[in-house]
C-alpha cells in the first residue's frame, strides 16, 4: 500500500488541518515510510484473535446521570480566543 | 548546606523534618540552580513567587507528617495546574491557564510539596528526543551536544542537573523509561490505572500514565505513593486500597524468579548494552534472585501495533483544539472551516500532525479492519506473551533502551529511526503493566545506560524491591559536572 499526495490532501482534509503544498513531498515520504514500517503486521495471521478493547480486568465503571457541577460559565469561557459575556464567537456559519 | 540540592528526595525530607534547612532555603537554593541552568531549557514556566510564599507557609507552620513535606517539585507541562499556564509543549496551548488542576498534582500538594515550575517536553508528548516541543529543544545535563531522551526530558533534564529534587513524568510508550535511561535517573510507569489521568492534557489514553522520576529507588517509591490513588474522574482508574511503597520497600530479593527475554536481543544492538544486560543479570543472581529464560515472542509487532493504535487515538484526542474553546486560533480563512484547518496547521507542529494524520488514516472508513482492527488483535497477542511468562516468573529484565542518548538532530529526519528507540519500552505501555528504568552503567562515552524491570500488573512493589536491591549493588554514581552555570 502506498499513500499518493492526493490522498494525504484527503486526509489532511478529514483531519482539519491545513498542508503547506511545499510540504506535500516531504509529509508523503514521511509518512510511507511510516505505513512500510507499520505494515509488518500483515506477516502476522490473526483470523482467530479477539480484539483488546481494554486491558484493565473490570468493566467501566457506572455512575448516577445527575448534576455534579455547573454555573462555571466565566471559567469555561475564559481561555477562549473569541467570546462574548455568554458564548463563544466563531466566523459566521449561516448566512 | 551548600550541597543540598544534589541530595536525594529522602535525605532532603530528613533534612526538612530535622530542621537542617527550611522549606525556604531549600526552594532557594533550587531557585539558583534553575537560574543558573537557562541554557538547558528545561523549564517552560517557572513559579517562584508562589513556591516562595508556599515555603515561607510550610515553615511558619511545618506538618511534618506528609509524604512530601516542604517540597518544592517541578512537574512535566502536560499536567494541568490551576491558574499556572500549561502548554504541553504545543502553540495550540501557548495560551492556555487551566481553571483546575491536575488530580496527580493534587495529590502532590496534599501530600505536602509545591510547584516550582513546568517542565518543557515533546508537543503532546510526542517524541523521543523532546526536539519536537514548541519550546525548543531540551539539552541533556550529561552532555551540550545530547538529547534528554522524550518526552518527559525536561523532567529528565531537570532532574539530573538539580533542578529540582524529583519530578514527574507521563509514559505512552516510553516516555518517562527512556529519558531516565539517557540520564542516569531512575524512572517508573506504574500499572495503567494506577495514577488517575485527569487534568492530564490527553494524547493516547488507552495507553498515557503518569509516574514518577527520580534519583533513587527509594525516592520513587516515596513519589509513586504521593501521587497515585483512586480517583473517581478517571473512568479507567483503578479502585484498590493505597500501598505503602516506601515503608515496604526491602531489599531481599532472595528466590524470586526474572525472566530473560530472548526477544530484547535486537540487530545491530550495541555490545554495551548486551554486557549492561549481563551485568545486571549476575547482580540480581549474587542477590539470589534465579535467571529464567523467556520467550515473548511478538515483541518485534510491538511498535507497528502502537504506531497504529497511539495515533488513532491521538487523532480523536487532538479533535478538541479547533481553536474555538481554548487555545491558539488562526487569524486567516474565509469560513468556520478554514479557521479550523488554519488553527490546526499553524497550531501544531510537523510530528503532532504526522500522527494525526496518521490515526485519521488508520480509522477511516474502508481501513479501519485492516490497520486499528488488526492492531487491537496484535495487542492481545503481546498482552497474551506478558500472562503466560509471568505465570513462571515474578518480574522480567531487559535493558531500557538499544543505544545511551544521541547526538540533537541526529534521527529528526528520519521518524522510523526516532520510532525504534522506544522497542523495549512499548511493549509494556500496550499491556498495561508497570516497568521500572534505572540506571545501570555507562557506555564507553561515559553516557549512562539503563535496565528495565517489567512486573505483573499491580506489583510495583516488587519491581521497586528488585531495583532497590539492584541499586545498592550496582555501584552506579552520576557525576555529572555543571558544565552550564
Amino acid at each position: 500500500m502506498s499513500l499518493d499526495k492526493e490522498k494525504i490532501k484527503n486526509v489532511a482534509k478529514l483531519a482539519r488541518i491545513s498542508v503547506d503544498e511545499a510540504k506535500v513531498d516531504s509529509l508523503t515520504k514521511d509518512l510511507n515510510s511510516i505505513f512500510k514500517f507499520i505494515e509488518q503486521l500483515n506477516e502476522l495471521n490473526t483470523d482467530k484473535v479477539e480484539p483488546l478493547t481494554s486491558i484493565l480486568n473490570q468493566s467501566l465503571r457506572s455512575r448516577k446521570d445527575e448534576i455534579s457541577d455547573g454555573k462555571i460559565r466565566e471559567k469555561i469561557l475564559k481561555n477562549s480566543p473569541k467570546k462574548n459575556e455568554e458564548f463563544f464567537v466563531v466566523p459566521k456559519v449561516v448566512e | 548546606m551548600s550541597n543540598i540540592t544534589n541530595q536525594s528526595l529522602s535525605e532532603i525530607l530528613e533534612s526538612i523534618k530535622s530542621k537542617k534547612i527550611s522549606s525556604l532555603e531549600l526552594t532557594q537554593a533550587y531557585i539558583k540552580n534553575i537560574e543558573n541552568a537557562k541554557k538547558l531549557n528545561a523549564f517552560v514556566t517557572t513559579t517562584f513567587d508562589q513556591a516562595l510564599e508556599n515555603a515561607k507557609k510550610f515553615d511558619n507552620k511545618p506538618n511534618n507528617e506528609q509524604l512530601l513535606s516542604g517540597i518544592p517539585l517541578a512537574v512535566k507541562d502536560l499536567f494541568c495546574t490551576e491558574n499556572v499556564k500549561t502548554t504541553a509543549g504545543s502553540n495550540i496551548l501557548n495560551n492556555f491557564i487551566p481553571s483546575y488542576e491536575s488530580t496527580v498534582t493534587k495529590n502532590l500538594w496534599n501530600n505536602g510539596a509545591f510547584l516550582l515550575g513546568k517542565l518543557n517536553c515533546d508537543e503532546f508528548a510526542m517524541g523521543s528526543s523532546n526536539e519536537t516541543s514548541f519550546f525548543g529543544n531540551v539539552i541533556n545535563p550529561i552532555g551540550d551536544h545530547l538529547v534528554p531522551g522524550g518526552s518527559s526530558g525536561g523532567s529528565s533534564s531537570a532532574l539530573a542537573a538539580d533542578l529540582t529534587p524529583a519530578t514527574i513524568g507521563t509514559d505512552t510508550g516510553g516516555s518517562i523509561r527512556q529519558p531516565a535511561s539517557f540520564t542516569g535517573t531512575v524512572g517508573l510507569k506504574p500499572t495503567y490505572g494506577l495514577c488517575s489521568r485527569w487534568g492530564i492534557v490527553a494524547f493516547a489514553s488507552s495507553l498515557d500514565q503518569a509516574g514518577p522520576m527520580t534519583k533513587t529507588v527509594n525516592d520513587c517509591s516515596i513519589m509513586l505513593e504521593a501521587m497515585s490513588g483512586f480517583d473517581d474522574k478517571d473512568s479507567t482508574s483503578i479502585n484498590k486500597k493505597k500501598e505503602s511503597y516506601s515503608k515496604n520497600l526491602k531489599d531481599n530479593i532472595k528466590g524470586l524468579k526474572i525472566g530473560i527475554p530472548k526477544e530484547y536481543r535486537v540487530d545491530n544492538m550495541p555490545k554495551e548494552i548486551d554486557e549492561l544486560w549481563e551485568k545486571g543479570k549476575k547482580i540480581l543472581k549474587d542477590l539470589g534472585a534465579q535467571l529464567i529464560d523467556i520467550s515473548l515472542p511478538h515483541t518485534k509487532y510491538a511498535l507497528p501495533t502502537y504506531y497504529i493504535v497511539a495515533p488513532a487515538e491521538a487523532s480523536s484526542n487532538l479533535a478538541r483544539y479547533d481553536g474555538v474553546r481554548y487555545g491558539y486560533r488562526s487569524q486567516k480563512g474565509k469560513d468556520l472551516i478554514e479557521m479550523y484547518e488554519n488553527t490546526r496547521s499553524e497550531g501544531f507542529g510537523d510530528e503532532v500532525k504526522r500522527r494525526i494524520l496518521i490515526g485519521t488514516y488508520v480509522l477511516s472508513s474502508g481501513y479501519y479492519d485492516a490497520y486499528y482492527l488488526k492492531a487491537q488483535k496484535v495487542r492481545q497477542l503481546i498482552k497474551k506473551d506478558f500472562d503466560d511468562s509471568f505465570t513462571k516468573v515474578d518480574a522480567i529484565l531487559t535493558p531500557s533502551t538499544p543505544s545511551s542518548a544521541f547526538k540533537i538532530g541526529e534521527k529528526t529526519n528520519d521518524p522510523v529511526s526516532m520510532y525504534l528507540n522506544d522497542i523495549f519500552t512499548v511493549p509494556v505501555n500496550l499491556a498495561g503493566l508497570p516497568a521500572l528504568s534505572l540506571p545501570a552503567g555507562l557506555d564507553k562515552q561515559g553516557y549512562p545506560l539503563g535496565l528495565q524491570l517489567i512486573g505483573k500488573a499491580l506489583d510495583e512493589q516488587k519491581i521497586l524491591n528488585i531495583g532497590y536491591a539492584f541499586e545498592k549493588n550496582c555501584g552506579y554514581k552520576n557525576e555529572i559536572k555543571k558544565w552550564w552555570s
